[in-house]
């Protein structure tokens, strides 16, 4: 078979447990999200412990499994057995077989204990920082340090030690991209004067340059499984060339469609919500727009991003998304009036977004 | 309040017709009512699971709108919770508690028959809301905010505060009736130490009922008042912490895991010793290992919290608790697999359930061991590795223990028995349709599938392993299928018992089957743990000499109703924008209370 | 022992009457309601964004007199269960009557305290520790009502001679909730009054 697991090599025991299933549904893809593709330190972690701990339950499991068969192909009941003897208990055995587990559980808690603190460690100094808030159903990725903002899809640099911290703005979310380690909450806070706000954090430095997807993993409300992201990781150069980007306005031709839709966009109430960097649309209630053209996906993994769905967003974003909370053309939401738009405005809006690259 | 306890010298010979039912304090008809309610409920879990599985055969499907895809699993959840797993372990207490200590009836019969009419009423009231499309939609365990008015507009989540907090108040009942009825009306000679490891289970289950649901109830009280009056226990703005209320469910969430769970080893302590003619090995590891998971199943709560951020402190606390209960439950495994060793094994469908339930628990108590690691949580957490895992716990360990009861005490209760043939169809089935269905989604998790998701892209390439989850869930619904007609034909036309067909040790195998109203002519002494293997001359003896005359059963009432339909208004009515409307059902609480203290005998 | 023993028809394994093992389990599923509520309110102490604050609206002497009415019912109390178990019917409506009277000024400090804090601008949805102290000690209130409620029943029963010696149980269960709620309100009176 031609499938990439993803699994290291030695996990073919467990696998080969579900051979007969998985015969049945054949195998296919790379499996973007697999926790055993690890490409930061933390991930690694993570699963360095899984395999150490899998291996000892697999002990445990293994033994009670085989006793049970055995003593089920053993012991069934002949004919014209007598009674078997009748036996109350053995306080050795019984002993045995609680220190043995005993013996095993401090096997698995003591890396546990070691790796829960390790995985508190605060980023080093220099470490890039991005806030990731978290929004019904969205994603805002923040760089204090280069003082841009982004949404749903999250650059990062290879090599260089992230810290993400994580904030909601609504409800509980989870931020979670298998490949770069595991999740903690996004929750909301109110701070009170003079105190610091809390927040989560996860802390990685990613070895490889690639496309990871992730996506919230609490429960968030209606569109929660439309609640997605797309890390890209990039060299260093490469990095900086995109904050670089981020802050240089796109500016259309004269006269195209497109400046055509900026203008529409710039009077409608598009700004209201949304921000796009070097024209005065500066809402911060939606998601930032700026370089929109470069997402992989429209409305936070709702629909691939192409002309026609831009523009079917913007006509009727519910019908891409349920529940969105973005006006469209004839049908309000989330308290806000209907844009009101034509289909020509849209299709000019949709293709100065389109072309935000 | 009621002082006194109804009694009449009501005729001992059984009563027919419903108003016989509405009224019965008999905890044997209860216990039918019981099992025959939570086994609806359980078609009805069962097809909102079945729903959810068609949704996610394929990537990217538009089987059912997200909202509804949200209202099923959240009343899946809820309803395999709260409306079969506990209520069908509560059937359980109710009919075999008073027959195996030798009991004529629980110490509360009314106080029992109420708790079954609030657990229906409850449950009708939550199941009204799926019918209708408007209900909860926010997951079993509602996390805050999210619950909120502010989020979760709509009737929807107050059908899930109230419903479960009427069903708390049944529950505590239901505990405190098993708890006094095991101290307090065992047979003579029935020391705690020779008490069925069944009831021993049962009376460790009552305290946990007792003691996590009040707090549950306090938390869905705040979420109800900050609903209906505005008050601000889980309102951020205010400065409130939503954590607040992840503590107090999962305070409560994880000893209710033990109140699922250990009745389903006390029916497995009673199924594998009989079938395997040897008595239980270890009786005495085995009640305190039951007490020991009820003691610490109070400190672990927070393992279902590890992506909260608590701090490497806590975090270290509740991994090092969690991985320490594995020690007692692992324990009783090594056990139940003593028992056999050694016996002489007749696999009935009861004893291939029970033992599939010590082979599948145990899967389920392995990944257990893997959520307590609280690193590698972090990403298996809030995944469908933990959908794998807790149905492995639930499904493994609980249903399979039910399903050995239902065949096990089937005789007893209609003095008929299932059919064995259709049994090993059913079981079969059963165990291939779980396996199938949940042993990939242990791959799903780990390969990147969140839970509580109606959709999912299929470069994921989870589309294949989800195509066999579902055709497993349909293999399983096939089996209970299999299983009901068997019910359905057995009653009638089942080949008749006997009082003891398979040969039981305790004591509700002394008296016919079906049992008459009073159960025994005589309460017996009993001298040991096995009366039935230890000394059946002694107890028949006792049994045949004494006559029914004069035995007095507590008499029919229907004031249990009534206040049950009160404490039902009382909660139902906060959805009535009136401050005042649930005052109408306490009202009629305290009618039905007065006149339930002051029935004539 | 009251008819509700002997009714039981089978003796009982502890010798206790079954209704007082009964309430005894209630009495404990209750303390855990009440110990939620009460950890909540601390939880919250000091969280509130807005007052009022505690030291704001608090009278301490106010509801030191309540609380010392409160324990002095539950010695009345006590004297209800004697005078109902030595047959002593005059000292069974004086003392049940104290009681419930007791418990009703108690219930009319609470009221008189809620209303006064709703005009300094406390109310459930003021701030944090307006929510929990008013949820906390309403559902204490309520508990008191059901006594006194209770009692009343009891006391007309006694008026009307229909509570011998052998209703004594009775009498001890009601007891038995009474002074629970005493007790509940000292933790609360201690923790949520005094240790500000």
């Amino acid at each position: 078979m031609s499938c990439r697991w993803g699994f290291p090599g030695q996990r073919a025991l467990a696998l080969a447990v579900l051979a007969g299933a998985l015969a049945l549904a054949g195998c296919a893809g790379e499996y973007p999200q697999s926790v055993f593709r690890p490409v930061t330190d933390f991930a690694v972690t993570l699963d360095n412990l899984f395999t150490h701990v899998f291996w000892w339950t697999i002990v445990i499991l293994v033994v009670v499994e085989v006793i049970l068969v055995f003593v089920i192909l053993r012991y069934r009941q002949r004919p014209g057995q007598p009674q078997p003897k009748q036996i109350h208990g053995n306080a050795l055995l019984e002993i045995v077989w609680t220190i043995i587990p005993a013996l095993i559980v401090v096997f698995i808690a003591v890396p546990t204990i070691r790796t829960i603190f390790d995985t508190y460690e605060p980023a080093g100094e220099d470490a890039l920082i991005v806030e990731a808030v978290a929004h019904q159903w969205w994603w805002q990725f923040h760089y204090p340090e280069y003082g841009i903002t982004t949404a749903n899809q999250l650059y990062l640099p290879v090599g260089r030690q992230v810290e993400i911290r994580l904030r909601s703005n609504d409800v509980l979310h989870n931020f979670w991209v298998p490949r770069l380690g595991g999740k903690r909450y996004n929750y909301p806070q109110r701070v009170r004067p003079g105190e610091e706000p809390r927040y989560n954090f996860l802390v990685f430095t990613i070895d490889e340059a690639g496309e990871y997807p992730g996506q919230c993993a609490e429960f968030c409300g209606v569109a929660h499984a439309l609640m997605r992201m797309m890390v890209v990781a990039q060299p260093e150069p490469e990095f900086q060339a995109w904050v670089q980007q981020m802050r240089a306005p796109v500016e259309p031709a004269e006269g195209s469609l497109e400046a055509q839709g900026r203008e529409i966009f710039l009077r409608s109430t598009c700004i209201a919500c949304h921000t796009i960097e070097g024209t005065t649309a500066r809402g911060v209630l939606g998601p930032n727009l700026t370089r929109f053209g470069t997402r992989w996906s429209i409305g936070a993994g709702a629909a691939d991003n192409t002309l026609e769905n831009i523009a079917q967003w913007i006509r009727d974003p519910q019908s891409i998304k349920p529940g969105a909370l973005m006006p469209g053309t004839t049908q309000g939401a989330a308290g806000m009036p209907p844009t009101g738009l034509s289909d020509q405005e849209v299709a000019a809006v949709a293709a100065y977004l389109h072309s935000l690259r | 309040m009621a002082i006194a306890q109804a009694t009449t010298h009501a005729s001992t010979k059984p009563q027919t017709g419903i108003w016989s039912w509405i009224t019965t304090v008999d905890h044997k008809r209860i216990g039918i009512l019981y099992g025959v309610t939570s086994l609806i409920f359980l078609l009805i879990g069962g097809i909102e699971a079945l729903l959810i599985r068609i949704q996610l055969m394929r990537p990217e499907m538009s089987f059912l709108d997200p909202d509804t895809y949200n209202q099923l699993f959240t009343m899946h959840g809820t309803t395999m919770v709260f409306l079969v797993g506990m209520p069908i372990a509560v059937a359980f207490f109710n009919y075999i508690i008073p027959l195996q200590i030798g009991a004529r009836d629980v110490a509360f019969p009314r106080l029992n028959a109420l708790s079954y009419w609030i657990f229906l009423i409850g449950g009708l009231f939550m199941t009204y809301s799926v019918i209708a499309g408007i209900a909860p939609n926010v997951g079993w365990f509602g996390y805050a905010p999210l619950t909120s008015a502010q989020y979760s507009p709509g009737p929807n989540v107050d059908f899930w505060a109230l419903g479960l907090q009427i069903l708390g108040v049944a529950s505590i009942m239901g505990g405190i009736n098993f708890i006094t009825t095991i101290i307090n009306l065992r047979a003579p000679g029935m020391t705690l130490m020779r008490m069925p490891l069944f009831t021993w289970m049962a009376f460790v289950t009552s305290f946990l009922l007792i003691t996590a649901l009040p707090v549950f109830a306090t938390g869905l009280f705040f979420v109800t008042f900050d609903r209906a009056w505005g008050t601000n226990f889980y309102n951020v703005a205010a400065g409130a912490d939503p954590m607040l209320w992840q503590h107090i469910f999962w305070l409560f969430g994880h000893p209710e895991v033990y109140i699922l769970i250990l009745p389903g080893f006390g029916i497995v302590s009673e199924v594998i010793p009989t079938f395997s003619r040897k008595p239980l090995f270890g009786y005495s590891i085995m009640v305190y290992s039951g007490i020991l998971i009820g003691f610490i199943g109070w400190g672990v709560w927070a393992h279902h919290m590890f992506a909260v951020g608590m701090g490497p402190i806590a975090d270290a606390f509740f991994a090092a608790s969690t991985m320490i209960i594995a020690i007692p439950t692992g324990v009783k495994i090594f056990n139940w697999l003593a028992t056999m060793w050694g016996g002489s094994l007749r696999f009935t469908t009861a004893m291939l359930f029970a033992v599939a339930m010590v082979g599948m628990f145990t899967i389920g108590g392995i990944s257990g061991i893997h959520h307590s690691v609280a690193p590698s949580n972090l990403q298996q957490t809030d995944t469908y590795y933990v959908v794998a895992h807790f149905h492995y716990v639930l499904i493994g360990g609980l249903i399979n223990a039910i399903f050995a009861g239902i065949y096990y005490w089937f005789p007893k209760v209609t003095g008929r028995l299932l059919n064995e043939t259709l049994g090993k169809w059913h079981f079969w089935l059963f165990i291939i349709g779980v396996n199938m269905t949940f042993f990939p989604m242990h791959f799903l998790g780990l390969l990147g599938m969140p839970r509580r998701i109606f959709t999912y892209p299929a470069e994921l390439g989870l589309a294949d392993m989800n195509m066999v989850v579902t055709i497993g869930a349909f293999i399983q619904a096939i089996s209970v299928l299999i299983f009901l007609a068997n019910v359905l034909r057995s009653v009638k036309r089942g080949e008749l018992a006997g009082p003891n067909p398979w040969g039981g040790l305790t004591l509700e195998w002394a008296i016919p089957s079906p049992p008459p109203v009073y159960n025994f002519t005589a309460i017996p002494e009993v001298r040991s743990r096995e009366p039935l293997w230890a000394e059946p001359e002694s107890i028949e003896k006792q049994l045949k000499e004494a006559s029914p005359e004069g035995i007095h059963m507590p008499g029919p009432s229907f004031w249990p109703l009534v206040v049950a339909i009160g404490i039902f208004l009382s909660m139902a009515l906060f959805m009535v924008d009136a401050w005042w409307a649930p005052l109408v059902g306490v009202l009629l609480t305290f009618f039905g209370v007065v006149n339930w203290a002051f029935e004539k005998n | 022992m009251s008819h509700a023993a002997a009714a039981d028809a089978h003796h009982t394994s502890t010798g206790l009457p079954t209704w007082k093992i009964g309430f005894w389990t209630f009495i404990g599923s209750e303390s855990l309601f009440f110990g939620t509520l009460i950890s909540t309110y601390m939880v919250y102490k000091g969280r509130s964004l807005v007052g009022p604050y505690p030291p704001d609206v608090f009278s301490i002497p106010l509801t030191t007199l309540s609380t010392f009415v409160l324990l002095m019912s539950s010695l009345l109390m006590v004297l209800a269960l004697n005078a109902v178990q030595r047959g002593d019917r005059r000292g069974s409506i004086l003392w049940l009557f104290g009681t419930a009277f007791f418990g009703a000024i108690f219930l009319g400090c609470q009221a008189y305290e809620f209303t006064h804090f709703y005009h300094v601008g406390l109310t459930l949805q003021t701030n944090l520790f307006g929510s929990s102290f008013f949820i906390l000690t309403g559902f204490h209130g309520a508990h008191v009502m059901v006594g006194i409620v209770w009692l009343l029943i009891l006391w007309v029963m006694a008026l009307r001679g229909q509570l011998g010696p052998q209703d004594a149980l009775k009498v001890e269960i009601a007891g038995l909730y009474w002074h629970f709620v005493d007790v509940v309100w000292i933790a609360i009176f201690t923790l949520v009054y005094l240790l500000q």
